[in-house]
């Protein structure tokens, strides 16, 4: 039986993590390559980094990163942040990521997503939609959640299943940071609309609403940064609770 | 020994040479070609495969020789090859990606898309699933019956002859997650992504 997948996902800027795993054993608080290791040996089902780098003189440092990770976890990959052509995907890819996150360019041009998973294969080509819920709609916006675009993250999320992306990763903006969990209605609506892989994200704040976003949600893998990196909660806690509440994880 | 893993510009290849170097440390010599010499000298050959059966038996034709120094050192030379993924899909005769094509034949049987019941299962099938293995799976020694594997695909090996099926995978049917032929070793799957079981895969299939 398919399982769920649990993925925690660190930001990293300028090539170190900000808001990393507060262990008191970690040689060097910073250092994506020993945090995903602690995670990928902990028992996550996938890796993700989001490179929030501003600057174009630093976007470099994430390759190093990449290339370093995928010496020490064998289990895949996503990179995401910053991604903006065919070329800055091959590049990621070429480092040793398994799967690349394309956000603002996706929305901008969909045939980065046509192009790219032509070339490469949806099974690396993931989508990321943001979106914030407003009267009238679940509207997608670009550029780490900066700029609006008056686009249906509905119509969008069946636009790149369409266009070639492998999965899709839903973060809701209302949620992010609240911790009061995802936003069940729209990981539901986007999952019922279109036949890939949705991945929650976006909200969570204890174990059970990772549970609501699975079962409620019908996500098909959830990601969580914050829960995971101040220790609340371990990959492997996450585990055991899923499964005690039925939902098929590896363990 | 020396390992060789092909690269026909079938996509990332990155994973798999590192999971092969991590799991051969410096005990092996592994080379990354598509040279016909490098080739037939080898000891073991890994055949990767990302992206469609077409592009991927395309990416194979468009190097000069590759086809053919590979079907002589899997069915002249008879040693072990591992295909990954659409690697182990070119073994069949046929593939129905995209459009009809012939694949390296070593094999009988066809490549098609997952039967996902009329959307009751998402394609790709994406994530962490059990294989059921049958006895006789060489690359199998110490791995546990109904073991965790990562998957990426959407369509599956349905061979002829079903005794070369060394596991199978239970998404929406019984999909064939793993096969072995004599000197023909495939894996649906991704050994390189799944952990400490997949690397001891990879490393029964460096000590066969």
């Amino acid at each position: 039986m398919l399982k769920n997948r649990i993925i925690p996902c660190l930001d990293v800027k300028n090539g170190r993590v900000v808001k990393g795993i507060n262990f008191v054993d970690l040689k060097d608080a910073g250092d994506p390559v020993e945090q995903a290791k602690i995670y990928s040996d902990g028992g996550a089902d996938e890796i993700c980094f989001l490179d929030i780098t501003a600057s174009n003189e630093n976007r470099d440092t994430i390759f190093d990163v990449v290339k370093d990770t995928s010496k020490k976890c064998f289990v895949p990959l996503t990179v995401g942040g910053g991604v903006r052509s065919v070329e800055d995907i091959n590049k990621l890819l070429n480092c040793g990521a398994d799967k690349v996150s394309i956000n603002t360019a996706a929305v901008q041009n969909a045939e980065v997503v046509v192009e790219s998973s032509k070339k490469f294969g949806s099974q690396c080509i993931v989508v990321a939609i943001d979106a914030k819920k407003n009267d009238k709609m679940w509207e997608v916006f670009t550029h780490g959640g900066r700029n609006k675009t008056g686009i249906d993250a509905i119509e969008f999320a069946n636009k790149m299943e369409a266009s070639g992306a492998g999965e899709l990763l839903v973060t809701s903006m209302d949620r992010d940071g609240t911790q009061v969990g995802y936003d069940i209605d729209l990981m539901s609506k986007i999952s019922s609309k279109v036949n890939i892989p949705v991945i929650a994200s976006g909200g969570v704040g204890n174990l059970d609403h990772l549970v609501d976003g699975i079962k409620l949600g019908n996500a098909s893998a959830v990601l969580a940064a914050s829960i995971f990196h101040y220790g609340k909660y371990s990959i492997k806690e996450a585990k055991e609770y899923l499964d005690s509440k039925g939902i098929p994880v590896r363990i | 020994m020396n390992i060789t893993i092909v690269d026909y510009n079938s996509g990332n290849i990155s994973s798999v040479i590192n999971s092969f170097k991590e799991v051969g440390k410096n005990k092996y010599d592994i080379k990354i070609s598509s040279e016909s010499k490098i080739i037939k000298n080898s000891d073991k050959i890994v055949l990767p495969g990302q992206g469609s059966f077409k592009s991927c038996v395309e990416g194979l034709k468009k190097i000069d020789g590759l086809t053919e120094s590979l079907n002589q050192f899997v069915l002249d030379q008879k040693k072990p090859l591992l295909g990954i993924c659409v690697g182990m899909q070119m073994f069949a005769d046929i593939g129905f990606e995209e459009t009809k094509t012939k694949g390296l034949g070593w094999i009988p049987g066809k490549v098609s898309k997952i039967d996902n019941q009329k959307g009751e299962y998402k394609l790709p099938h994406i994530g962490w699933n059990e294989i059921k293995i049958n006895n006789s799976g060489k690359i199998f020694k110490d791995i546990r019956d109904m073991s965790h594997m990562y998957f990426v695909h959407s369509y599956e090996f349905i061979p002829e002859d079903k005794s070369v099926v060394s596991s199978t995978t239970n998404y929406s049917t019984n999909i064939v997650s793993s096969v072995e032929k004599n000197n023909i070793f495939g894996t649906q799957f991704h050994p390189e992504k799944s952990d400490k079981t997949g690397l001891q895969i990879i490393e029964n299939f460096i000590n066969l």
